[in-house]
């Protein structure tokens, strides 16, 4: 009865912040043409919605239609844009730039002019009114500036890391009262057992595993819910950018560095039991391994994995557009739903399979970093 | 172009190594049922590390 009345109080949350996000949302009057992914036909303006889908985003749109008057109306709301330039820190909302996404929207700030151009912010030289651009559509009169804006990926992780915080914090609180935690702290603690004794345990050994737990705790959860986050309409792909899971792997590389014990590194720098010439050869293979191999296969497993994924799932939802003609409105639309939907199954499992296995091979390596032989 | 076909082969070489784990893997746990836990666990890291390669051929073979 209990859990049933707190279970309710937490889906009228889960409501409350979706429909508060919903009132946020704001109509816009945008481009005439109605160019940017409105009616997709054809094979290119699929590709170009699958990659503005792929790639970060200065503001969150929910979704875009164009009214019968030929104008793009846009639902989601705007976010800031931060950006370092020549002259200090500057901020904005990216709701200036009116969801122009090819430069043609200069926007003047603090006396300096900044365009978007393919979700690039570029700051426009002293004397230049317009961006313009060679023969690659490269901007030949502006520059790209720093950007620490809040993008729609930032939010996501700030979202995610919030809910963990909220999660676990309420999940360790309950430990003080009571033996066994209720709620929905109760689907946290198999979890996060299954993470310590099926992952952390076997592979770092008895002796250490309990000082790197936490690590591997918070990286599978980020993970894992970020990738399930990124199977929800709302459109985040923050696990299937580069310079997230690079950060990610960065972390990993940071941890069995620094924890590697002395027999570690003897093995990595002077192998034992091996002809002296070979040895220096050897060392140089376990170098890279250790800097950039390691790190390198974590980062672009993760990245790939998760996008291939999306661009199936959209490709599969494209569908409905491509093979309109072919076979009808309602044989297209079945067609993409029935793919869709078993692809969105495999894609569940895939988003744990992949926080699981960069968890596993995380504490792999942390296993071999801290590993002591007792002889040689 | 010869990047591509070079990435193309190093994923034939993938599905090649991931087929035989997975076959092998099965018949592991056939002959000893009692041991499926370590041999799907293995299985998996074999595979992801396999994986890793296959999509590090691809990403590198798109510059």
């Amino acid at each position: 009865m209990k859990l049933a009345v707190k279970l309710k109080k937490q889906l009228v949350l889960l409501f409350f912040i979706i429909f508060s996000t919903l009132a946020f949302a704001s109509g816009g009057t945008e481009r005439k043409d109605g160019k940017d992914g409105g009616q997709i036909n054809t094979k290119e303006e699929v590709e170009a919605y699958i990659i503005h889908h792929i790639k970060d985003s200065h503001d969150f749109s929910l979704f875009s239609y164009t009214d019968g008057e030929g104008v793009r109306k846009h639902f989601g709301f705007p976010l800031p844009v931060i950006v370092y330039t020549s002259q200090g820190l500057v901020t904005f909302m990216s709701s200036e730039f009116h969801h122009n996404d090819d430069g043609h929207v200069i926007v003047e700030k603090d006396g300096l002019k900044f365009a978007k151009i393919h979700s690039k912010i570029y700051e426009l030289d002293a004397e230049a009114s317009t961006v313009s651009f060679d023969a690659d559509h490269h901007p030949t009169n502006a520059h790209k500036v720093l950007d620490f804006s809040i993008t729609k990926s930032v939010v996501g992780i700030l979202f995610v890391g919030l809910l963990l915080l909220w999660w676990f914090s309420s999940l360790a609180r309950q430990y003080k009262t009571k033996q066994i935690p209720t709620g929905f702290a109760r689907v946290l603690e198999p979890l996060v057992i299954y993470v310590r004794d099926e992952i952390a345990r076997p592979n770092i050994g008895d002796k250490h595993y309990r000082r790197f737990t936490g690590y591997l705790l918070t990286v599978f959860f980020f993970i894992w819910v970020l990738n399930l986050l990124g199977l929800t309409p709302l459109g985040f792909n923050v696990t299937g950018q580069i310079a997230v899971t690079a950060c990610l792997a960065i972390f990993t590389l940071i941890v069995y560095t620094f924890s590697a014990k002395k027999d570690y590194w003897g093995h990595v720098l002077w192998m034992p039991g091996i002809p002296v010439f070979v040895k220096p050869i050897l060392a140089i293979i376990e170098l890279a391994g250790h800097f950039l191999i390691k790190p390198f296969s974590l980062l672009v497993r993760l990245f790939a994995n998760i996008t291939a994924g999306h661009v199936v799932l959209m490709s599969l939802i494209a569908i409905m557009f491509t093979l309109k003609n072919e076979l009808g409105v309602v044989g297209a639309t079945g067609l993409s739903f029935a793919l869709s939907f078993l692809i969105i199954l495999i894609e569940v499992l895939v988003a744990f399979l992949q926080a699981y296995i960069f968890t596993m091979l995380s504490a792999l390596f942390i296993g071999m970093a801290v590993e002591e032989h007792e002889h040689h | 172009m010869y990047n591509l076909i070079g990435a193309g082969l190093v994923v034939i070489g993938g599905g090649i190594g991931l087929g035989q784990i997975g076959g092998k893997a099965v018949e592991g746990i056939a002959r000893q049922p009692e041991a499926s836990g370590k041999i799907q666990t293995a299985m998996i890291i074999v595979a992801a590390l396999l994986e890793g390669l296959a999509f590090g051929a691809l990403i590198l073979g798109q510059g």
